[in-house]
C-alpha cells in the first residue's frame, strides 16, 4: 500500500512538472514519427527523383530535395530511427560499463579501485570528442563504431557516482546481513546494492542522453560515423554545409529535427531530476 | 602549498606518461603492420623490410617507445607525417597558433558575456530576463556547434553577406567561428555562474555584509561575485581543452587550417604521427590546465590555500 | 526614565508558502530603551529570529509579508527607502549572528572585513585597519594585530564571534541585535562573550536585543524579557518580576526545566510536543494543545495581551488582569 502511495505521489509530481511534461510530449511525437516513418514519409529516403535536384521547399517537397533529388522530408523522417537507436544503444552501453565498473570499484575497493580510478583520470585527460575520434580511428568509421567510441569515453560519468554510492551502502546493515547469509559478491552487488542506485541512475541516464546523441551526430558530421546514403542527421548537415549557398534548406530542416529531439531529452532529464533527485538541484 | 603542488605535478607527469604509452601503442593496435600503411601494396618485401629498418620498426617495442619519447622531449621531433612527408612539428607550427587565437578569443568573449548575464539572472531570479535566459540557454544546449555554425553562415554570409564564410585570411574571418564556438559553450557558463551566485547569495556572510551597512552594489561585487568567481574561474580553466575539441568541428565548418582540422584529416587518411602528436599536445594541455586551475583556486580561496599546504602561508 | 529607542507595534510577519500564508510572527509588541538589554526567549522556530531580521530588513526573498510598525529613533523602518536603510544598518543598528564562521567571508582577512565597515564612514584604509586592531583589543582578542591578518577559518569559534562583535561595534551603533550569539560556542567562551556584551552596554550605552533560547543567559544579562511561542509574545516584562513570578503556563514550564543551582548551563529543556507551524490563523490560544492547564475556551477563543502589573504583561485567559494601564507598562 505504501509503495502504491509513493508511486501515485511521484506520478502526480510528474504531471505537475512542466519541463517533464513538455519533454514527454516532444519525445512521444518523435517516437511516433519513428514508428510510423514508413507511412508518413512520401518517398523512400534513397529514392532519387529525376529532374528534382535542389528543389526548394514546396507543396510537393515540404523540406525540398537534395543534390541527388532525394526528398529531404522523407530523409529527416527516416533519420529519427537512427537518432533514437543511437540514444538507446549508447545509453545501454554507457550504463552497463559505468555501473559495472562503479559497483566493482566501490565494492572491492583497494587496488581494483585504484586501477579503475586511474583509468577514469586517463579518459578525462583528453577531451571527449578528441578521444572518441582517436577510438574511431582504431575501430574504423561507421555509426556502430562511433556509438561504441562515445560510450567508451563517457562511462566514467556513471562510474563515479555509482562507486561513491556503493561505498556508502556497502557497510549498511542490510548488505551486511546478506554477507552473513553467504550471498556471493555478485549477488550482493547486483541484488542488494544496485536497486538502491536506480533512482539516481534514471536521472543520470536522462541527463546524459542528449550528450550521447550530440556526440554521435558530431562524429557523423565529421565523416566518421554514419556513411552515405544513411539519412543520419549529422551526415545530412555535413552535406548541407557543402551546398549551403545553393540550398540552405539542406542545413535547416535536419538541424531543427535534431534540436527538437535533443531539447525533448533535455527537458525530460531536467524534469526527472527535479522529481526524483531534489538534492541534485540544490547543488 | 608547495607539498601539494609537487604531488599534483607528479600525478600530472604520471598521467602524461600513461597517455603517451596509449598514444604510442595506437599505431600497433591497428590491424596490419605500420609499414603497410605508408607504402604502396606493390612494394617488394625486401624494400618493406628496408623501410621498416630505416624507421626503426624492427626494434623491440620498448626501445621504439623510448626513442619516440626521447625524440619528442629532446629534439621536439614528433616524427614525419606519412602523408605530407614533412616533420609533424612543421605542420603544427602554423596551425597551433590559429587554433589558440580562435580558442582564446572565444574564451574571452564567452566570459565577458556569460558572467554579467549569470550574475543578473541570479540577482533577479524569476524575473522576465531570468526566465528568458533559462529558455534561451536550454535551446542553446540542444544545438550542436556545427548546426549553429551553419545557421551563422546562412545569416551573415549568405543572406546579409557581411562576413566571409570560410577560410582564414584576416580578423573578419574569425568573427563567425568565434561566435559559433562561444554560442556552443556559453550556456553552461551562464548556468554555472548563476547557480554559484545563487549559492553565495544564501551564505550568511552576505547577510553580514548587508548588516554592517555596505551598499548593495558593494555587497554584490566584493562579497557575492568575488566568491562565486572562484569556482567559475576554475571551471573555465578546466574547459580550455574542451574548447579545443569544439574547435575541431568549428575549424571544419569554416575551413580554418588549424590543429583540429589537421587532426581530423589525419585521422581520415590514417596519418599516425600527426594524430599521435596532436593527442599528446592536447593531453599535456589538459594536465597543465588542471594544474593551473588548482593553483588559481589556491590563490583565490585562502581556505584551500591553507588546507593544501598545512598552514604554509 | 530612559528614552524608547526601538518599538515594535502589532508586528506580524507571514511567509507565503504553498497553500497559504505561514504566520511566523503575530502581533508582537516590544519597547527597547537606550542602554538596556532586552532578551527574547523561545524554542527554535518560535519566530524570534524572524523578528530580529525584520528589524534590519534582512528577511530574504520577496515572500515575507510584514504588517504593523517598527519604529527606530523616530523613523518608521518598514516604510524606509532602501538607501536610508543602508545608512541605518551598521551605523545605527548592528547585528551579530548565531554561527560566526558562516557569518564571515572566508576569502578576506578578518581585519579587512572589520575595516571595510569602518571605511564606510570615509576613513582612510590604514587608519581603518588601525581602528580595527584597537577594536580587536577592546573585545579582548589575544594578539590583536596578528589576528587581524588571519582568515576566519584560522580562528576559533570564540575569536570569530569577537570579530563579529568588533565589526558591529566599529561604527558605534545605538542598538546591537545579537541573534543567538553564543549558541555555537562552548560554555566558558559563552561567559566571556556575554561579559563583553554586558561591558558594551555599560561603556557605550548601547541597547542590546538579545535573541536566545537559553534562559540561563537571560537571567544573567537581561533587564527585560519577552517569551515567545509560535510567533507570539506570551509574556513580557521586567526580568526580576518574571523570574520571581512567572504567569504564563509556558513560561512556568520553561522555568521548571531550569536546573536551580547552575542556571547558566540550564539550556531550555523541551516540553512535550513541538512549536506548531501556524498555517492559517484560527481562533484559540496557540499553546493550548501543549498546555497542562488548557480549558475549553483556550481552544476556541484567542487570548489578548493584558497587563498584569505596570511592568509585566501576559497573554493567557487564566491570568487575572492587574491594573490595566495600557501598553505603556511593558
Amino acid at each position: 500500500m505504501r509503495g502504491r502511495g509513493k508511486a501515485q505521489e511521484t506520478l502526480q509530481a510528474c504531471l505537475k512538472n512542466g519541463d517533464f511534461m513538455v519533454g514527454v510530449a516532444i519525445l512521444l511525437s518523435v517516437f511516433l514519427v519513428a514508428i510510423f516513418s514508413d507511412w508518413i514519409a512520401p518517398y523512400s529516403y534513397t529514392e532519387q527523383l529525376v529532374g528534382a535536384k535542389f528543389s526548394p521547399p514546396s507543396a510537393e517537397f515540404w523540406f525540398g530535395t537534395d543534390e541527388l533529388g532525394r526528398d529531404v522530408f522523407s530523409r529527416v523522417i527516416a533519420g529519427t530511427r537512427i537518432t533514437l537507436w543511437v540514444a538507446f544503444i549508447g545509453a545501454t552501453l554507457e550504463l552497463v560499463l559505468g555501473v559495472t565498473i562503479g559497483l566493482i570499484c566501490g565494492y572491492f575497493g583497494k587496488w581494483v579501485d585504484r586501477v579503475f580510478s586511474f583509468l577514469t583520470d586517463l579518459t578525462w585527460c583528453i577531451p571527449g570528442t578528441i578521444l572518441a575520434l582517436a577510438v574511431v580511428t582504431l575501430l574504423g568509421k561507421g555509426l556502430t563504431n562511433s556509438v561504441i567510441a562515445i560510450s567508451l569515453v563517457s562511462w566514467a560519468s556513471y562510474a563515479r557516482p555509482v562507486r561513491a554510492k556503493t561505498m556508502s551502502l556497502k557497510n549498511m546493515a542490510f548488505v551486511e546481513t546478506g554477507t552473513a547469509f553467504g550471498e556471493s559478491s555478485f549477488s550482493l552487488m547486483f541484488r542488494y546494492i544496485l536497486p538502491n542506485v536506480v533512482p539516481s541512475l534514471i536521472v543520470m541516464v536522462s541527463m546524459s542522453l542528449p550528450a550521447t546523441i550530440l556526440s554521435t551526430t558530431t562524429l557523423s558530421f565529421l565523416g566518421l560515423g554514419s556513411q552515405a546514403p544513411s539519412p543520419d542527421w549529422g551526415l545530412a548537415l555535413s552535406n548541407g554545409i557543402t551546398y549551403i549557398v545553393k540550398a540552405p534548406w539542406l542545413s535547416i530542416f535536419p538541424g531543427i529535427a535534431l534540436v527538437y529531439t535533443v531539447l525533448g531529452f533535455n527537458l525530460l532529464g531536467e524534469g526527472l531530476r527535479d522529481i526524483l533527485d531534489p538534492h541534485m538541484k540544490a547543488q | 602549498m608547495r607539498g601539494y603542488l609537487v604531488k599534483r605535478v607528479l600525478q600530472g607527469i604520471l598521467l602524461i606518461v600513461a597517455v603517451s604509452m596509449l598514444v604510442f601503442s595506437l599505431l600497433y593496435m591497428m590491424p596490419g603492420n605500420p609499414v603497410d600503411m605508408i607504402v604502396d601494396r606493390k612494394v617488394s618485401v625486401e624494400k618493406k623490410a628496408e623501410i621498416a629498418h630505416e624507421m626503426g620498426y624492427d626494434l623491440p617495442l620498448t626501445e621504439q617507445y623510448v626513442r619516440w619519447v626521447k625524440g619528442i622531449v629532446v629534439d621536439h621531433n614528433f616524427g614525419n607525417s606519412t602523408r605530407y612527408k614533412v616533420p609533424v612539428l612543421d605542420l603544427l607550427k602554423d596551425r597551433i597558433p590559429r587554433s589558440l587565437v580562435l580558442c582564446g578569443w572565444s574564451l574571452l568573449i564567452e566570459m565577458l558575456i556569460a558572467l554579467p548575464i549569470g550574475l543578473l539572472c541570479a540577482i533577479k531570479k524569476n524575473s522576465f530576463f531570468d526566465r528568458f535566459t533559462v529558455v534561451f540557454t536550454l535551446i542553446l544546449t540542444a544545438m550542436p556547434a556545427f548546426w549553429l555554425g551553419a545557421l551563422l553562415i546562412l545569416a551573415f554570409g549568405v543572406w546579409l553577406k557581411v562576413l566571409p564564410i570560410s577560410g582564414y585570411k584576416g580578423v573578419e574571418y574569425l568573427v563567425l567561428p568565434v561566435f559559433a564556438l562561444v554560442s556552443a559553450s556559453i550556456a553552461g557558463t551562464i548556468r554555472l555562474t548563476k547557480s554559484e551566485v545563487l549559492e553565495v547569495l544564501n551564505e550568511k556572510y552576505v547577510t553580514t555584509a548587508v548588516a554592517k551597512g555596505l551598499p548593495r552594489r558593494t555587497v554584490m561585487v566584493k562579497h557575492v561575485l568575488r566568491n562565486a568567481l572562484i569556482i567559475v574561474t576554475v571551471q573555465v580553466f578546466m574547459s580550455i581543452p574542451w574548447l579545443i575539441s569544439g574547435a575541431v568541428v568549428i575549424e571544419k565548418i569554416f575551413d580554418i587550417p588549424g590543429m583540429g582540422g589537421l587532426l581530423l584529416n589525419s585521422i581520415i587518411v590514417q596519418d599516425f604521427p600527426v594524430v599521435q602528436a596532436v593527442l599528446m599536445i592536447v593531453a599535456a594541455l589538459t594536465v597543465v590546465c588542471n594544474l593551473v586551475s588548482d593553483v588559481v583556486i589556491g590563490i583565490l580561496d585562502p581556505r584551500i590555500r591553507i588546507s593544501m599546504g598545512g598552514g604554509d602561508k | 526614565m530612559k528614552e524608547t529607542l526601538l518599538s515594535l507595534e502589532h508586528l506580524s510577519i507571514d511567509y507565503k508558502v504553498k497553500g497559504g500564508y505561514l504566520s511566523a510572527v503575530n502581533d508582537v509588541n516590544m519597547d527597547i530603551r537606550e542602554g538596556e538589554i532586552f532578551a527574547v526567549v523561545g524554542e527554535s522556530g518560535c519566530g524570534k529570529s524572524t523578528v530580529a531580521h525584520s528589524i534590519m530588513r534582512l528577511l530574504s526573498g520577496g515572500n515575507a509579508k510584514i504588517s504593523g510598525s517598527i519604529r527606530f529613533g523616530g523613523r518608521e523602518l518598514t516604510a524606509c527607502p532602501e538607501k536610508e536603510m543602508e545608512a541605518i544598518r551598521g551605523r545605527e543598528i548592528g547585528m551579530i549572528f548565531q554561527n560566526p564562521l558562516d557569518s564571515l567571508n572566508p576569502v578576506y582577512t578578518v581585519g579587512a572585513q572589520v575595516s571595510e565597515a569602518i571605511m564606510l564612514d570615509r576613513v582612510e584604509k590604514q587608519e581603518a585597519m588601525k581602528r580595527a586592531i584597537r577594536l580587536f583589543q577592546d573585545v579582548k582578542m589575544p594578539d590583536a594585530e596578528e589576528r587581524a591578518a588571519s582568515f576566519p577559518h584560522e580562528l576559533s569559534g570564540g575569536m570569530r564571534q569577537r570579530v563579529m562583535i568588533a565589526m558591529m561595534l566599529s561604527r558605534d551603533p545605538r542598538l546591537l541585535i545579537a541573534d543567538e550569539p553564543t549558541t555555537a560556542l562552548d560554555v566558558t567562551i559563552e561567559a566571556q562573550i556575554l561579559e563583553i556584551i554586558k561591558e558594551l552596554k555599560e561603556t557605550h550605552n548601547t541597547a542590546i536585543l538579545l535573541i536566545t533560547h537559553n534562559f540561563g543567559l537571560v537571567a544573567e544579562a537581561a533587564d527585560k524579557i519577552a517569551v515567545m511561542y509560535a510567533g507570539e509574545v506570551v509574556e513580557s516584562g521586567d526580568v526580576f518580576e518574571i523570574f520571581e513570578a512567572p504567569m504564563h503556563p509556558y513560561t512556568r514550564l520553561l522555568m521548571q526545566a531550569l536546573p536551580r543551582s547552575t542556571k547558566r548551563e540550564g539550556r531550555l529543556q523541551t516540553i512535550d510536543g513541538s512549536v506548531p507551524r501556524i498555517l492559517d490563523k484560527k481562533p484559540g490560544c496557540r499553546f493550548a494543545n501543549r498546555c497542562p492547564c488548557a480549558e475549553e475556551r483556550c481552544r476556541n477563543e484567542t487570548p489578548e495581551e493584558t497587563a498584569v502589573s505596570e511592568t509585566h504583561r501576559c497573554r493567557c485567559f487564566l491570568v487575572p488582569p492587574g491594573q490595566p494601564s495600557g501598553r505603556k507598562g511593558t
